[in-house]
């Protein structure tokens, strides 16, 4: 696998940093609140990074340690700013993420929040504290491990049995959360979706504005989790020691499947067997007709595909996801390129047309784009700069999408999401082969010189 | 505890005014409140907004790596010469490099980039972390200086270390710095010579005045920092005077250079028909030509003529209206009410994230009683007050902008990323479209109307 080009120096980032992962997990878990423990800058510049993507209003609050506290703690402004959270927006759940600057002067927040709680016998607020240094590892990890923490928040010792099936949404946007409800449904298995964004990052508009956004996994929903009958975890490259599910199998024995995106039709196939599989249920009718109706599609857009050559690149699973659909479509993956360390990238995915790089940056996929020559780049904005200056179509998934708007509508998972992302996938390529074709070919074929070519 | 929900803390109370004659004075200035929300940034963002501009350095953010990647290419600043300002730099620091130093890397980082980019000028922000790791990025940077022969300027941006305006000011001596390395300041001055002060080119503003001060015979030597190289800013002693627009971020470098090279200068503002005409006047007084200022009257008139026909239509359609406006700068805002006033609209709401206390006094002046101040405000006060107030419009940052829309009210984008110039005369026009299309659209319509329940 090739790295960056430069060595000490990551040179236009294609990752961010852990709590940007942990606001994002939070904010699918009903009625909480986010409260950063840091400097005022990073929760800002979250919010402004998710607020722009979601085109919803997200609140993450700061305890703004300034010099003083860095110097001699920010326990106090800890506990004053949990104490403003609750007074200004009466959650139900406050997540405490710390940053960089927390963790490097050493704050052990969850003793914080514990001496917080034995001064003020709070009892219907849970205040979970999650470390999520910036430096630590990517918003890819910081989103497992804050829901594992969440969910190991809420664990219990002895768990009570049930039917259900816990799912683990990584990178999912609240339209595909919500396409995976609707399968559950056409199952007729409950989902402990975690975390559900579906309604808190895709809100509707309503007269009365509430400043904690309606919906969210449930706490009754997480702390299910442990007796639930399966985890299904929507992260194949994800590391142990994040993973939401294998702590629930670790410690309760939850069977965990773990699997890439449903994206595609390999990738849905394998999430639909899985159910099956669980809950001892036959396959809906209806998904049947969805999967038929997608192969028609394939096969009718098969030979358009065959000339894509595509850059992939954003978080590892939603690549990775999306490079199984390129090649079961015959469209090849020649770059594929992620900035978190996923080390399994190159496990699952290794082909000898591609070329696969981690923990890499943008200056580096820049580079090897104007070697290659992709003619499609697939992935979220942070792409523009390359599709700006080489004029190669970019089609936006994953995220950040902030030079487009609908990201939190954009559906990719399930047999009609899938066959609707080929299809603009597959337009694109054909606008690409329309678009002055008639010049081009009349340039490369009319013989203007009057038979030189083969004199 | 009581868990209550209330829209302001106690301790906001003093940063929150309602207009009338002898009111006090706002409390302004101050650290944000902890768990608040607060729309602020940090040090480093304040730096960086001074100095992202110019265009041929190279801007490494020695940090980890969140504080590079959510500032990577989001400012509309354009250049008529080096993209290097465009790229996003980060010695993305991991916990080794916590525990151990950063200093070896920051070092390493350098020597690379004049390897391979081989700037002239090399920025390095110290971020939260590397403030408390305590890095000594200033001999770093020195060490650099000395072996490649190039500018290599310390910023001390550690977010915690004070406020976006601190930023500001360790940005302002940057950019002395980079003076000084210039050549000796010129004997004799084009008494038409000057630079401008806290203008950024942002969506090309620098270039539509440009013309005015071509037309006018002025000369601008450069903006500081729109559009702005190494070279030019080497040459800026030799102006005869300066001119300041944001005066937040830029007046302590006017006063450094009053200081340095004894050139004067005067605050400017070219938002709107008045101030732009007003502006262009001083500027033409300040050039103590008789020939500019008599250019300048007719260009005045005739641009004036020209721009009220256009605006007339828009005034028409937006008279009225009332405004809620919470931007970055207080200098922002002012302009901001006397445009509105341009269009007839009345301001009910004004906040600042920054504002000054002179600048607050300015707003009181220019606002109607019972008009709502706020300082430092959060989305809870925001909510309330353009609710109370009945605001058909708010004006502010990309983060504000999902609060208007789900309060089912206009929005303006007043903010360093945007897309479409908004000063000089040409700017006054896109400024009252930008209004009219927003207040205007059928989409409010569709808003009020009675929904399904209509009979
Ligand atoms: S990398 Fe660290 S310091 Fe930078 S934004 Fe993320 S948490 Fe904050
Ligand atoms: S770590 Fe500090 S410098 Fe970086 S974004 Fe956060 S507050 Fe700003």
């Amino acid at each position: 696998m090739k790295n960056k080009n430069y060595t000490n120096m990551n040179v236009n980032p294609c990752k961010m940093c852990m709590p940007m992962g942990g606001s994002l997990a939070f904010k699918g878990i009903e009625n909480s609140m986010i409260l950063m423990h840091g400097s005022q800058g990073c929760a800002t510049y979250i919010r402004r990074h998710m607020a722009t993507h979601y085109n919803e209003p997200v609140d993450i609050a700061s305890s703004s340690l300034s010099e003083n506290q860095t110097v001699h703690g920010g326990s106090k402004n800890l506990k004053h700013g949990i104490k403003n959270v609750i007074k200004l927006y009466n959650p139900k759940i406050i997540g405490v993420l710390t940053t960089c600057l927390a963790e490097t002067i050493g704050e052990d927040i969850k003793r914080i929040i514990d001496e917080f709680k034995n001064k003020h016998p709070i009892t219907e607020v849970d205040i979970i504290p999650v470390s999520t240094p910036g430096y630590g590892a990517t918003h890819y990890e910081g989103f497992f491990h804050t829901i594992r923490s969440i969910i190991e928040y809420y664990a219990v010792d002895i768990p009570e049995k049930n039917e259900k099936i816990n799912i683990i949404a990584g990178d999912l946007t609240p339209a595909d959360i919500r396409e995976l409800k609707r399968i559950g449904k056409l199952f007729d298995v409950d989902f402990n979706l975690i975390p559900d964004i579906s309604d808190t990052l895709d809100g509707s508009f309503q007269e009365d504005y509430s400043k904690i956004p309606k919906g969210g996994t449930t706490i009754d929903q997480i702390k299910s989790m442990s007796g639930a009958k399966a985890t299904i975890e929507l992260a194949l490259l994800l590391e142990d020691k994040y993973s939401p599910g294998m702590f629930l199998e670790e410690k309760y024995g939850v069977k965990l499947y773990k699997m890439a995106m449903p994206i595609g039709l390999q990738g849905m196939d394998e999430f639909v067997k899985t159910i099956a599989m669980i809950t001892g249920k036959s396959i809906p009718e209806e998904l049947k007709a969805e999967r038929e109706r997608m192969l028609d599609g394939m096969i009718d857009s098969h030979k358009y595909n065959a000339e894509g050559k595509a850059l992939i690149y954003g978080n590892p699973e939603i690549t990775y996801s999306i490079t199984r659909l390129c090649s079961e479509n015959g469209i090849t993956p020649l770059i594929v390129a992620t900035g978190a360390r996923a080390k399994a990238l190159n496990r699952y995915f290794n082909s000898a047309d591609s070329l696969v790089m981690n923990d890499v940056d943008f200056e580096t996929i820049h580079s090897e784009v104007k070697r290659l020559k992709p003619n499609l780049l697939i992935g979220n904005s942070d792409g523009k700069f390359i599709w700006e200056k080489e004029n190669i179509p970019l089609i936006r998934v994953g995220f950040p999408v902030h030079d487009h708007i609908g990201a939190q509508r954009k559906l990719v998972v399930g047999y009609t999401g899938s066959m609707g992302f080929l299809d603009e996938i597959t337009n694109t390529l054909l606008d690409l082969k329309h678009k002055g074709y008639r010049q081009r070919l009349y340039d490369e074929l009319y013989d203007k010189s009057g038979g030189e070519k083969y004199a | 505890m009581k868990s209550e929900k209330s829209f302001a803390l106690d301790e906001r109370k003093e940063h929150i005014l309602i207009n009338k004659s002898g009111s006090n004075a706002i409390k302004c200035d101050q650290n944000s409140v902890s768990g608040a929300v607060s729309q602020r940034a940090c040090v480093y963002c304040g730096a960086r907004v001074v100095l992202n501009p110019i265009t041929d350095a190279v801007h490494i953010v020695h940090g980890p790596i969140g504080c590079a990647s959510y500032t990577w290419d989001i400012r509309g600043s354009l250049s008529s010469g080096s993209e290097n300002f465009r790229n996003s730099f980060s010695t993305d620091l991991q916990e080794k490099d916590i525990i151990f130093g950063g200093e070896k890397k920051l070092e390493l980082a350098i020597a690379e980039i004049v390897e391979k980019v081989n700037p002239k000028t090399v920025f390095v922000y110290s971020t939260c972390v590397v403030g408390v790791i305590g890095d000594d990025i200033e001999a770093v940077c020195k060490e650099a200086e000395k072996k490649y022969s190039i500018k290599v300027i310390p910023v001390q941006s550690s977010g915690f270390a004070g406020s976006k305006k601190d930023g500001y000011k360790a940005a302002c001596n940057a950019i002395i710095s980079l003076m000084d390395s210039g050549s000796k300041m010129a004997d004799i001055k084009d008494k038409r010579s000057f630079n401008y002060l806290g203008e950024f080119n942002l969506a090309g503003e620098i270039w539509i005045l440009g013309r005015y001060f071509n037309a006018l015979g002025l000369k601008l030597i450069t903006g500081m920092t729109g559009d702005s190289s190494t070279e030019k800013l080497k040459k800026a002693k030799d102006a005869s005077f300066n001119i300041v627009q944001c005066a937040g971020s830029s007046i302590y470098l006017a006063e450094q250079m009053k200081e340095k090279y004894q050139i004067d200068y005067e605050r400017v503002s070219f938002f709107g028909i008045d101030d732009t005409s007003e502006s262009l006047r001083k500027l033409a007084g300040l050039s103590k030509d008789e020939k500019v200022m008599e250019k300048a009257e007719a260009f005045i008139n005739l641009m004036i003529e020209e721009t009220r026909g256009i605006l007339k239509d828009y005034k028409n359609r937006c008279k009225g209206k009332k405004v809620a406006i919470y931007v970055g700068g207080g200098f922002k805002a002012i302009s901001l009410i006397k445009q509105f006033n341009e269009l007839g609209m009345e301001t009910v709401m004004v906040g600042t994230q920054t504002g000054r206390k002179e600048e607050y006094e300015k707003i009181k002046e220019l606002s109607n009683e019972g008009t709502v101040i706020l300082d430092d405000t959060n989305p809870s006060e925001l909510e309330s007050f353009i609710k109370e107030k009945g605001a058909d419009l708010l004006v502010g940052g990309v983060k504000e902008r999902p609060l208007a829309y789900k309060l089912g009210i206009a929005f303006i984008d007043h903010n360093h990323e945007r897309k479409h110039p908004l000063c000089g005369y040409e700017g006054a026009v896109n400024f009252a479209k930008e209004v009219d299309i927003t207040v205007n659209s059928p989409v409010w319509d569709l808003v009020r109307g009675g929904g399904l329940d209509e009979k």
